[in-house]
């Protein structure tokens, strides 16, 4: 085929610094981002609530050295706020998470393993919970459940594992029809033994990436709840309710109390992101053509 | 597909039945004087000693009839409340989804276009951030920038306070929509922009186009005449597939800026337990998702005939 610009160049480029291949590249972009992210959860995990106190007497003071992300109106030092509610938004994003994509690789499996009516009813499931915009059916959830961090969390695990689901159905479907499994079957063996001995271990990788990529979405959704009011409650700290107090006092120009935790969440979303991207390149040799 | 739509109601309707909301607490108030025996009537009133499943039957029978019911917390009944608020919020998600939908699709195309260049660079980057960030997050920048800061546009609501509503002019409604306009449509860019931009650089790579640059068509010529078709139809399906989006970031959008449509309206019948008009309100975003898919299922069929026949439920 013909082609303006060859994709692939042959000659070796000539910066010094391409001896690590894009494989190790990968691998060093996930570990520096993970590291970060444990880090900033450890460190907000054992935070000292005394950092975070109340100190009437330094209200709203602008971003400077004492206080790099300022001060908010009971004079609570915002960068050790949103470090501590950052880590409280992540361990609720991790536990939404995990019982999200729990659900969703046990629907997955199930839906391409046993077809039929199993397959009708979840993919009914999957678009019943799509048919409503996460947001509402997470404020749905989390009213039913009498809010607070409870709520929320359930209400972001039952909202997310609709696309998974999918995902791992599809590669489910896929390896049923793989040579080795058909001979497991031919060879006796129960679906049960099949699905835990072959189709799993294989569904795994796709698993883990789609875990980790579903954590941001976790993330932003319990921050908006929060935010509206459905989540965590306003004492704890948390993205959802620095900022919403944010909105408060933005009127009168106090722009640092948004836009720092704001920003802080951000970071670690994308570094989420790169982590499932980059795994999903670095476990599927096929996706790494970019 | 109705079947679909039945459930959702259904889906809400137990969820909010069983929420530690009781009724009577959120209509009356907690310190009511009432009898046992003037409880009891209200109870029987409005049919709350009877099953969930009759009480939702009750509910959907009246709802089929156009009754929603009245909303507690404003007073009047839930489907005045909802014809009132979602003008507010169609004009708003109509044109941040025209608006995104047009500008998302004519940056992806530019930037796929040049893949590796600097502006293909910085547009990825925009999305990304854009797509890593919460709406409420995006709105209350947008506020402090243009409204506090800068001051050109007012801090919220639709309409100036203080003016009475005869004097309320369409200046005054464009001036307090652009705002709320703008982070909806920052919001909502990202995606569309992202799936163009992957799209085009697919087409590119395609025979049809490696022949008409074999006919010596320049790249401005080809996209013209022949790429951005090939992307526009699967661009367009993804746009109406995005409804939910859509409204979610809406509802989070007119809560930062007090705009008093249906997403405002959603948190406060959540938060006031007013459950009427929070099942009406849910039942209206069902139906508005559920056109959205459709039309998207619809568009499926005809950028890929082969869907057409039978594979509905790949």
């Amino acid at each position: 085929m013909l082609r303006q610009k060859p994709r692939i160049s042959l000659t070796p480029r000539s910066k010094g610094s391409t001896r690590l291949n894009t494989r190790t590249r990968l691998v060093i972009a996930v570990s520096v981002a993970a590291t970060y992210l444990l880090g900033v959860f450890i460190w907000g995990w054992f935070l000292d609530p005394s950092s975070y106190a109340v100190h009437f007497e330094s209200q709203f003071i602008p971003p400077s050295w004492g206080h790099i992300f300022g001060t908010d109106f009971m004079g609570r030092d915002m960068f050790f706020r949103s470090l501590k509610g950052l880590s409280n938004s992540m361990l609720i994003g991790l536990l939404a998470s995990l019982i999200s994509s729990a659900i969703a690789l046990a629907f997955g499996t199930a839906s391409a393993l046993f077809g039929g009516k199993v397959d009708k009813l979840v993919l009914l499931a999957v678009d019943c919970c799509m048919g409503l915009p996460h947001l509402v059916l997470v404020i749905l959830i989390s009213v039913a459940l009498g809010g607070g961090a409870t709520g929320v969390m359930l209400g972001v695990a039952l909202t997310h594992w609709p696309e998974l689901t999918r995902i791992v159905r599809a590669e489910v479907l896929q390896l049923r029809e793989a040579w080795y499994v058909k001979a497991s079957y031919k060879m006796g063996k129960s679906r049960l033994y099949v699905a835990a001995k072959h189709i799993v271990p294989h569904v795994i990788p796709v698993y883990i990436v789609g875990l980790v990529l579903l954590f941001p979405h976790a993330i932003m959704h319990e921050a908006a709840v929060t935010f509206l009011g459905f989540g965590l409650p306003a004492e704890t700290p948390a993205i959802g309710v620095i900022l919403s107090e944010a909105m408060r006092h933005i009127a009168t120009g106090k722009w640092w109390l948004a836009l720092f935790p704001g920003l802080l969440l951000i970071v670690a979303v994308l570094l989420f992101d790169t982590i499932g991207e980059n795994l999903k390149r670095l476990l599927n040799p096929a996706s790494a053509h970019e | 597909m109705l079947v679909l739509l039945l459930l959702v109601s259904v889906l809400a309707f137990m969820l909010i039945i069983n929420a530690p909301i009781d009724p009577l607490v959120a209509y009356i108030g907690p310190e009511s004087t009432l009898s046992t025996q003037a409880i009891a009537q209200v109870e029987e009133h409005w049919g709350l000693n009877q099953s969930p499943i009759a009480r939702y039957f009750i509910w959907m029978g009246n709802v089929l009839q156009g009754d929603f019911g009245m909303s507690m917390s404003f007073k009047r009944p839930v489907i005045n409340v909802i014809q009132e608020r979602i003008m507010y919020s169609f004009v708003l998600m109509g044109l941040a989804w025209t608006l995104s939908g047009v500008l998302g699709f004519a940056m992806g195309i530019a930037a796929g276009l040049r893949r590796g260049g600097l502006f293909d660079r910085s547009v990825k980057t925009f999305c990304l951030i854009v797509q890593s960030s919460p709406a409420f997050w995006i709105g209350l920048l947008v506020l402090s920038l243009f409204a506090v800061h800068l001051g050109w546009f007012p801090l919220g609501m639709a309409v100036p306070m203080g003016v009475p509503a005869a004097e309320v002019t369409m200046f005054h409604r464009i001036q307090h929509l652009i705002l709320p306009l703008m982070t909806l449509t920052i919001v909502s860019m990202g995606r569309i922009t992202m799936f163009t931009r992957q799209k085009l650089s697919e087409v590119m790579d395609s025979d049809f186009i490696t022949f008409a640059r074999a006919r010596g068509l320049t790249e401005g010529q080809i996209v013209r005449r022949h790429a951005w078709r090939s992307v526009a139809l699967p661009a367009l399906t993804l746009q109406f597939a995005s409804f939910a989006e859509l409204f979610g970031g809406m509802a989070l959008a007119e809560t930062v800026f007090s705009y008093p449509g249906i997403g405002a309206a959603t948190t406060a019948a959540a938060l006031n337990a007013d459950v009427p008009l929070l099942l009406g309100i849910v039942l209206i975003t069902a139906v508005f998702v559920f056109c959205g898919n459709l039309i998207a299922n619809l568009l499926y069929g005809v950028v890929d005939p082969r869907l057409r026949d039978g594979g509905s439920s790949a």
